[in-house]
């Protein structure tokens, strides 16, 4: 496994760009895996009585996904040093067997001392952004 | 209701010990879709230069989140659980965590804002291993939302 290179990148480089899907079959094993069990997430009834148009992905499943266009580029998922995200939509989760997208992209928009880089993350879903100011940064070889 | 600023700082007893397994480490990757092999791989974690399992990098919000309790229950800030949501999360990550770690969290009250009828509260989680070692700092906006509000 090679590990990226500070010198090889610059503002603006660009990473893979990867497609992800939650269905409700991963709503619910994110559930149980993370001790969140917020009924927003599970039950269709609830979700929309308090006007959600179905259930919602949990917003930390998707920041806990869309990482992977960092983690799968960098080859080692612990040299991300620091990762955030805001919350401003929710991905609405149909009971259906192609369940819901987004189309993640991240490119360089910082470099640091230390062989360190900011990657900035876009996460679209049905064309509108679903997590904002999502900021990684990572520990580059030199 | 604004939340009284003088809460900033407040700091809650450190969390009973949270034991991170390799198991739980591999159930949430995979809750993740994620099958890097050193989430699941003792042998790959040790050649990337590990002492054993890490955990992907939102993993502290499995324990954060629940340490997270202690501020939205307590009474004495009166919060509206209820109408609760989380607004953003950061994730300081002084190191990765290990599988075989033992962690203690202590959560304080890091800051306090009122927008647009929205009270808006900063949580943050100190994540110690049991020698000591701060291994992360986890940040968690919670947003209140005002009664009264149209949505």
């Amino acid at each position: 496994m090679t590990l990226v290179s500070f010198s090889q990148v610059h503002v603006g480089w660009e990473l893979p760009a990867q497609e992800f899907t939650f269905t409700r079959a991963d709503l619910i094993r994110y559930a149980g895996a993370s001790g969140d069990f917020n009924i927003i997430h599970w039950n269709e009834r609830v979700a929309q009585a308090v006007g959600l148009p179905s259930v919602i992905a949990h917003g930390m499943l998707t920041m806990g996904t869309v990482i992977r266009v960092v983690t799968d580029w960098l080859g080692d998922p612990g040299k991300v040093v620091e990762y955030s995200a805001r919350f401003t939509r929710p991905i609405p989760v149909p009971d259906t067997d192609e369940g819901a997208s987004i189309k993640v992209s991240a490119k360089i928009t910082g470099l640091l001392e230390n062989n360190q880089a900011v990657v900035t993350i876009s996460a679209i879903h049905n064309e509108v952004t679903v997590l904002a100011k999502t900021v990684a940064t990572v520990q580059l070889a030199p | 209701m604004a939340i009284n600023q003088e809460f900033i700082g407040r700091t809650y007893p450190p969390t009973e010990i949270y034991s991170v397994g390799r198991e739980k480490i591999r159930e949430f990757a995979s809750a993740l879709g994620d099958t890097s092999p050193c989430y699941f791989d003792v042998e790959s974690a040790r050649a990337l230069g590990y002492p054993d399992l890490i955990a992907p990098p939102t993993f502290a919000i499995v324990f954060t989140m629940q340490a997270g309790g202690q501020v939205i229950h307590d009474p004495e800030l009166a919060l509206d659980y209820t109408r609760v949501v989380h607004g953003e999360q950061r994730f300081v990550q002084h190191r990765p965590i290990f599988a075989g770690d033992e962690i203690t969290s202590t959560v304080s009250v890091d800051s306090i804002r009122t927008a647009a009828g929205n009270d808006m509260i900063t949580v943050k989680a100190e994540v110690h291993a049991s020698n000591g070692e701060l291994v992360s700092t986890v940040y968690s906006l919670l947003v209140s939302r005002g009664v009264g509000e149209a949505s």
